[in-house]
């Protein structure tokens, strides 16, 4: 019978059926950081509990690590205590830490890929919700909490259901100005950001296909932003060749049997679905936040949508989205003032991510009065950009060039929004307070996007700055 | 498992978050993840959102020792931090009964105990009408029997049947049921290519 990737890798990972139902499914790679996994080793120490595999799981310091300097002793002794626990865990059970000296530190869902250490077919989990991100490699990849990276730690498998599946097809041709952080924002406008739950998502179609691997890791990564925890494209050619000569990948002869595994787990050709969706990938235009979740967008040529027009049940929430975000209905979108342009994060912090917006700063100057951070997602992506001059391109232009990590993304570190300031991102989440001021406002978009608002000061449609 | 892990009934009182999407940033904001262990987390659950609305219902009085959380649909979506089923389950909640779940809140919630029920939308709208109306009503969540009893009247939850049979089981903690496979893991972990260097 023909199968989906999800049926074979959960039928290759499968354990047993528990007594719950559930199913004991195996990891095949487990990545840990800072924030999730102290409590997790310390439940494993409490139960008297030792790390079964310390060589399939890896480590990065991402979260709290400052990007202006990166000396340690860092100047907040919480993001340094934290650093120095994780340190010891991995130390004590002999776990690998790519730390800042390692010149592979970076964003755990960057370096993953970055360093070959994803593979197709396999199973992935760690404590940190946008390990979808993996599946662009083909790989069933779960974000988990620190109870399951307990669980991973202690036995390298989780209780888990099998999810249904959603395949997500995107056909036709990107126009130009229109990239993957597009595509997964317009996936989400339409399917809504609980569309997902109880499905992994499958993307496939032209669009999807014709995808760099960093375009996939884009649209990937915000899966869980649709609700669903996983989302994976098929391996083929492009997959194949991002890994060829990386770190971890497979070498000579055995990579060629890697190949053949590989492309084995793909799903097959008659395979059947619990559902499928169509988008039009030449009928998309870039995207823009303009609420308090990433379903809540228009395209850049559209007006902020009136809490009038919103099916009944939607009204509050569309009510208190604008209230909060001080966005008027029927206001064209585009021309929206910014005050705070960043440009980094698991979602668009990869080199592809910083050419595009390069492309759009070059030349240009920041608009006054605008504060622009571009943080490349990992050392090695930082070295790339810096090795082509595009760190040269964004501060003659005005934005601050900083280290690896994930930054304003979270606030769990020094780059953070103040007060009310409304914030163009690249990153994956525009809730309330995400970016580290409770007020703080955030506008999601692509990469170029975010160049061109910070500009221009104010959101503003990059086909037109790229003409 | 212990005696002390089974969960079959959860009873008292219940507090309500109307709204749906509510993230878990917003249930524990980041700058309360700056720590390596989970306490005191429970007084900063929903901290940001209560600073600001001093009509919260997390700030009133008579919701205060509710053990059962009403929520809207898609609960818990966003970041996978535990640290926000930690933070409810320090405030008190035992339960949390709503339209629909993030899936890896609902998958943390189980995970230390806290069953996450999902309940129709007329029931959940009447659920949430009548604590706004009555605080102080006794309600009971009874598990084996799929039940919300609010005085008089019985409403019919669900809940998926792995993580129900965790619950009644007593098996939430899931590592110990876990390794029960033993060398099963092993020969799972040889047989997989990329394991043996493919």
């Amino acid at each position: 019978m023909a199968e989906t990737l999800l049926d074979k890798v959960w039928r290759a990972h499968t354990v047993r059926t528990l007594p719950s139902g559930q199913t004991q499914l195996f990891i095949g790679l487990h990545l840990v950081h800072e924030v999730t996994s102290p409590q997790a080793f310390q439940m494993l120490r409490e139960a008297g509990l030792r790390v079964r595999m310390p060589g399939r799981t890896f480590a990065t310091v991402d979260h709290i690590v400052p990007t202006a300097s990166q000396r340690r002793p860092f100047g907040d002794p919480v993001a340094e205590e934290m650093t120095a626990h994780l340190v010891r865990n991995c130390e004590e059970s002999g776990i690998p830490l790519f730390d800042l000296e390692s010149g592979r530190q970076g964003i755990v869902h960057v370096i993953g890929p970055e360093l070959g250490l994803t593979h197709p077919g396999m199973t992935i989990a760690c404590g940190d919700s946008h390990t979808s991100t993996h599946g662009a490699l083909g790989a069933l990849a779960f974000g988990i909490g620190t109870s399951q990276v307990r669980d991973v730690l202690a036995t390298q498998c989780l209780a888990m259901a099998k999810p249904k599946l959603r395949q997500v097809r995107v056909e036709g041709k990107l126009p130009r100005g229109v990239y993957a952080k597009d595509v997964i924002l317009s996936i989400i406008q339409r399917l809504g950001v609980n569309g997902g739950v109880g499905y992994a998502y499958e993307y496939a179609g032209s669009a999807i296909e014709a995808m760099t691997m960093e375009e996939r890791l884009t649209v990937c990564n915000m899966s869980i932003e649709g609700g669903a925890r996983a989302g994976y494209v098929n391996p083929d050619r492009t997959t194949f060749d991002f890994l060829r000569g990386r770190p971890y990948a497979p070498r000579g002869a055995a990579f060629d049997r890697a190949v053949a595994w590989w492309r084995g787990m793909a799903t097959d050709l008659d395979a059947r679905f619990d559902d499928v969706v169509r988008l039009d990938a030449g009928a998309m235009e870039p995207v823009v936040t303009w609420g308090i979740n990433p379903g809540q967008s228009v395209g850049i040529g559209q007006r902020i949508p009136d809490p009038a027009q919103a099916p009944e049940a939607d009204r509050p929430a569309w009510r208190e989205a604008l209230a909060f975000m001080d966005l008027e209905p029927g206001e064209p979108v585009a021309g929206t003032r910014i005050d705070v342009a960043f440009i980094g994060s698991c979602t668009n912090g990869r080199l592809s991510d910083l050419r595009a917006a390069a492309e759009v700063a070059r030349g240009r100057t920041v608009a006054r009065g605008v504060r622009a951070l571009v943080v490349p997602g990992s050392q090695a992506v930082a070295k790339a950009a810096e090795a082509e001059g595009l760190h040269e391109v964004f501060q003659a232009a005005g934005f601050e060039w900083r280290k690896a990590g994930c930054s304003m993304c979270l606030g769990m570190n020094e780059d953070k929004l103040k007060g009310r300031e409304m914030s163009a991102s690249s990153s994956n989440r525009n809730f309330k307070g995400r970016q580290g001021s409770p007020t703080g406002r955030t506008l999601l978009m692509s990469p170029a996007m975010v160049a061109a608002a910070a500009v221009a000061g104010a959101v503003t449609d990059v086909r037109e700055v790229l003409r | 498992m212990t005696r002390d892990s089974v969960r079959r009934t959860v009873a008292g009182r219940a507090i309500p978050m109307p709204g749906n999407d509510i993230d878990t940033d917003r249930i524990i904001p980041a700058r309360y993840l700056k720590s390596v262990t989970f306490e005191g987390l429970g007084e900063h659950v929903f901290g940001d959102d209560r600073l600001q609305d001093p009509e919260h219902p997390f700030n009133q009085a008579a919701y205060a020792g509710a053990t059962i959380l009403l929520v809207g649909q898609n609960f818990g979506c966003g970041s996978s931090r535990e640290h926000a089923p930690e933070a409810l389950r320090r405030w008190g909640i035992r339960a949390i009964v709503g339209g629909s779940f993030g899936e890896i809140f609902f998958g943390n919630c189980t995970a230390i105990g806290i069953p996450c029920v999902t309940a129709a939308g007329d029931d959940l709208d009447w659920l949430h009408r009548a604590v706004a109306r009555e605080p102080a009503a006794a309600m009971t969540l009874d598990l084996e029997a799929r039940q919300l009893r609010v005085g008089d009247r019985t409403v019919r939850v669900a809940i998926p049947d792995g993580a129900r049979g965790q619950l009644l089981g007593g098996t939430w903690n899931a590592t110990g049921v876990l390794l029960e496979a033993g060398d099963g893991i092993d020969r799972v972990a040889a047989a997989l290519p990329y394991v043996s260097g493919y």
